[in-house]
């Protein structure tokens, strides 16, 4: 018999970062260091790799202890971001600890005379018949790591791991709750001092002159940077470097920036521009099909900001010409090159180096603020410069999650029955991350004196989900289809990742159309859905939902009801949500039901919490969210301005995951966002009859729809 | 600069500062208690909500003069892991946050709550952390973790 299975495939980011002590390391102290490339956003992922490591490799978890990642030490895993953390470092993880154990297990059988199938390990202490032992710490010193890792070991079957596939507590939570300093903002240097830098309010500005004067005189000041049109102020306290900057700002001669779009017209402006187009799918009918009639809907999204409690923060400290990088971005290694670029150094004489922020969903401005720091820092003469954002520049400088305007047409036959589908999306790239191009993307690359240009935000490819063409193409086994993207090649209004790219504008404007032709054919949404989905996974979140919704509910005056469901990614997590909403005066999300499939989950209550935060946080986006700007500047720059969910808002979330220990993870983080989307919308045309096809929906959209209906 | 006087955390603590610095500003830099956060330097978010007699009240725009001699508590102040307050417990119990940065400031408004009203209603609590804004989305195991300190406390 010459057949044979294909060569097991190494996970991509042990092809990347093969050696099984970049990822793994006995320490003198009896613990274990397990260091990833992923990094911790607030979403749980540091506690759900401990989880498989301390399961490999047959330790507690509290005897696992995780690096943060650095570019002086880590695999490089690119950026956290996708939902691909659990997928990529994960399944990483899984198989260098295999290998480390089994590697261990062959020393200590010879050491121990012991076959290797005979030894037990438990927390890390190797034993076996006759009362031997041994342990990883007695023995790591002739068990070398500095290996490339290797397909052959294969990681314990499902059954025997006790620690991945149960809910644990997250090893960051206790820090938070006693005040123990874990994020950047509270991280504490010797000798550390304050910057602050200088923006424009009017869109796209540049600095032309700056009257230096009245800052130099504040008590406190340490130096006034000028590099071109970026300008900042070190200080020995933040209150000084706050004064500073206001007396600096009295100072400054803006340039007359560049016009903005006009809000009330965002499909306008969006469909004007000039693009690149991209046909994303087409599938042909087998059989000639004859429209009776065809359906044609424009669905608009806003732009929506990451509006994270935190503003923006990052240290760094030169020495010589070394630099030194803490900051909360998603990618260190992507960070350090564009690093690079801006400073003409190569990439070693630069650390970067992850530390906490506060919740991460996308591209904020964690990597721009760490360039500030390092330019600012270059006037410090060594001391590391802690630089923190205001919440107004947070709120008109970071990038945005991108508009969308998503035009459906459904062809119908006699019966109402689709027939033929065509969606084309017109949208900003949904991309402008750093450290992929030959031009950084660091907003001060774009000040200072030799600047590069702002990048035009990109789609990633549909092989990692695309852009704004993500969840575009229906899971629905229409007959035919066209699926075309739109990217623009403007970008007046800085965009780039934020939690689900085009997902979530795609969902809502293909489940709303879905809701109203199932109406049109008298049939429930919940079957119409079933009926034309084969995927059993994607069937199974949805009769679950609906069983724990009570699908559906009797008919209430004031009530309403909807339904939504995606696949992430079309790839990713499975998830659908019912909406039960009130609506009255102002629409209100009274209670979420979600049933959610992520493969194995590591963390089933990581999971629901991840699922719980994605459905809030989406009805926020939906109920509440929409940046603003005038013809000049963004205005949406507080949280007055820029209101989302309080405590009283929130409805009550109930999440019910559907266990496959068999099936690889995925990430959950994006998963609710485009389906409760869809279910709200949904919802809102149950309770009031109207069809509300651009977010946010407001009081004023709801009016103006009830207005434009026949 | 005068000397201005106040109890922070049950210490008497006497500071030189500017009546007009903010309390945040204090904290932070001088005292260096980091668990008072800034979010916005408006009193919008609750992130940096310090107690102050029994009422959570933003420190980002609360001038020095304004607290002398009053009682202001920190979540340092709240407890300790050896003596961990009842909501710290709490919140361990109901894994009660995703990224964690708003959780001092609605410990504290939790904390002056059940100061006010030992056993509050779902809604009240909710209404007690309207001001305090949460980003991730957990605040509905925030609200539990809150119920759960206040059964806790009622049972002891």
């Amino acid at each position: 018999m010459s057949t044979s299975s294909p060569a097991p495939k190494l996970p991509v980011s042990l092809v990347a970062n093969p050696k099984l002590s970049s990822w793994v390391r006995f320490t003198d102290d009896g613990r274990v260091a397990i260091s990833p490339g992923k990094v911790e956003i607030g979403q749980g992922i540091v506690t759900a790799l401990a989880q498989i490591a301390a399961d490999e490799l047959d330790v507690e978890i509290g005897t696992i202890e995780m690096i943060r990642a650095s570019t002086a030490i880590s695999p490089n895993e690119g950026v956290t971001s996708g939902s691909l953390s659990v997928q990529q470092s994960g399944r990483a993880l899984r198989q260098v600890c295999a290998e480390v154990r089994q590697r261990f297990l062959a020393v200590a059988s010879e050491r121990l005379g012991v076959d290797a199938s005979q030894l037990d390990i438990d927390d890390g202490t190797i034993s076996g018949p006759g009362n031997v032992r041994t342990s990883y710490w007695e023995l790591m010193g002739e068990v070398s790591l500095d290996h490339d890792a290797t397909a052959g070991p294969t990681a314990k079957g499902v059954a025997r791991r006790t620690i991945a596939g149960h809910s644990v507590q997250r090893v960051d939570i206790p820090d938070k709750v006693f005040a123990r300093p874990r994020f950047i903002h509270d991280f504490a240097l010797p000798g550390l001092v304050h910057g602050r830098v200088l923006r424009p309010d009017l869109s796209g500005a540049r600095l032309i002159a700056l009257d230096e004067e009245a800052a130099r005189t504040v008590p406190g000041l340490l130096a006034i940077v000028r590099d071109g049109g970026f300008a900042g102020v070190i200080a020995d306290n933040e209150a000084a470097a706050e004064a500073a900057l206001k007396a600096l700002r009295k100072g400054a001669t803006w340039s007359a920036g560049e016009p903005l779009p006009d809000e009330d017209d965002l499909a306008g402006f969006l469909k004007s521009q000039p693009v690149e187009t991209t046909i994303i799918d087409t599938r042909m009918a087998g059989t000639a099909c004859n429209p009776t009639q065809t359906l044609r809907r424009q669905y608009t999204r806003p732009y929506i900001a990451h509006a994270s409690i935190a503003p923006s923060c990052a240290v760094a400290q030169w020495d010589g010409d070394r630099v030194h990088v803490w900051t909360h971005s998603q990618g260190v290694y992507l960070l350090r090159a564009d690093l690079a670029i801006v400073l003409a150094l190569p990439e070693d004489p630069i650390v970067v180096e992850h530390i906490e922020g506060a919740g991460c969903y996308g591209h904020n401005a964690a990597d721009d603020v760490a360039l500030d720091a390092v330019l600012l820092a270059k006037a410090a003469s060594g001391r590391p410069v802690r630089v923190q954002w205001s919440r107004h520049d947070e709120m008109s400088h970071a990038p945005f999650g991108a508009a969308m305007a998503v035009e459906v047409e459904a062809d119908l036959d006699a019966d109402h029955e689709i027939v033929g589908w065509r969606h084309a999306i017109w949208s900003n790239g949904h991309v402008a991350r750093p450290g992929r191009a030959a031009q950084p993307a660091l907003l001060a690359a774009s000040e200072i004196a030799n600047p590069y240009p702002r990048m035009i935000s990109t789609n990633p490819p549909a092989a990692n989900g695309g852009g704004g063409d993500r969840n575009s193409v229906p899971l629905y086994d229409f007959p035919a289809w066209t699926i075309t993207s739109h990217r623009l090649l403007t970008m007046p209004v800085r965009t780039s990742a934020l939690r689900t790219l085009g997902g979530q504008g795609n969902v809502f404007a293909i489940e709303s159309l879905l809701d109203e032709i199932a109406g049109l054919r008298g049939e429930d949404p919940i079957a119409f859905r079933l009926r034309h989905l084969r995927d059993e996974r994607a069937r199974d979140v949805i009769s679950a939902a609906a069983r724990r919704a009570g699908w559906k509910p009797q008919k209430q005056a004031g009530i309403g009801h909807g339904v939504g469901f995606a696949r992430y990614k079309n790839t990713g997590a499975y998830c659908a949500a019912i909406a039960e909403i009130e609506g009255t005066n102002d629409i209100r999300v009274k209670r979420l039901t979600l049933a959610v499939d992520v493969g194995e989950a590591i963390n089933p209550d990581g999971i629901t919490n991840q699922i719980e935060g994605g459905a809030i946080q989406a009805t926020s986006w939906v109920l509440k969210e929409r940046v603003r700007f005038d013809r000049s500047r963004i205005i949406s720059t507080s949280w007055t301005d820029y209101p989302i969910l309080t405590f009283s808002e929130v409805p009550a979330v109930d999440v019910e995951i559907i266990q496959r220990p068999e099936i690889e993870p995925v990430g959950a983080g994006e998963a609710a966002h485009g389906p409760v989307t869809a279910a709200i919308a949904n919802a809102v045309y149950d309770c009031l009859g109207v069809r509300v096809r651009d977010l946010p929906i407001t009081r004023d959209r709801i009016v103006a729809a009830m207005e434009r209906a026949p | 600069m005068p000397t201005i006087q106040f109890r922070l955390n049950g210490a008497s603590t006497a500071v030189d500062a500017d009546p007009d610095q903010t309390l945040l500003d204090v904290l932070r830099g001088q005292l260096g208690v980091t668990s008072t956060h800034f979010g916005c330097g408006a009193g919008e978010c609750g992130a940096c909500y310090v107690m102050v007699g029994d009422r959570a009240m933003a420190s980002c725009d609360m001038p020095m003069w304004s607290i002398a001699d009053k009682d202001v508590v920190t979540v340092e102040g709240l407890g300790t892991v050896g003596a961990p307050h009842p909501l710290q417990r709490a919140f361990i119990a109901e894994q009660a946050m995703q990224c964690g940065y708003c959780v001092s400031g609605i410990l504290i408004s939790a904390a002056a709550l059940l100061k006010r009203n030992p056993s509050p209603t779902e809604a009240e609590v909710r209404a007690a952390l309207d001001r305090n804004l949460c980003r991730c989305g957990s605040h509905n195991r925030m609200v539990r973790a809150v119920l759960r300190a206040a059964a806790e406390m009622a049972a002891s």
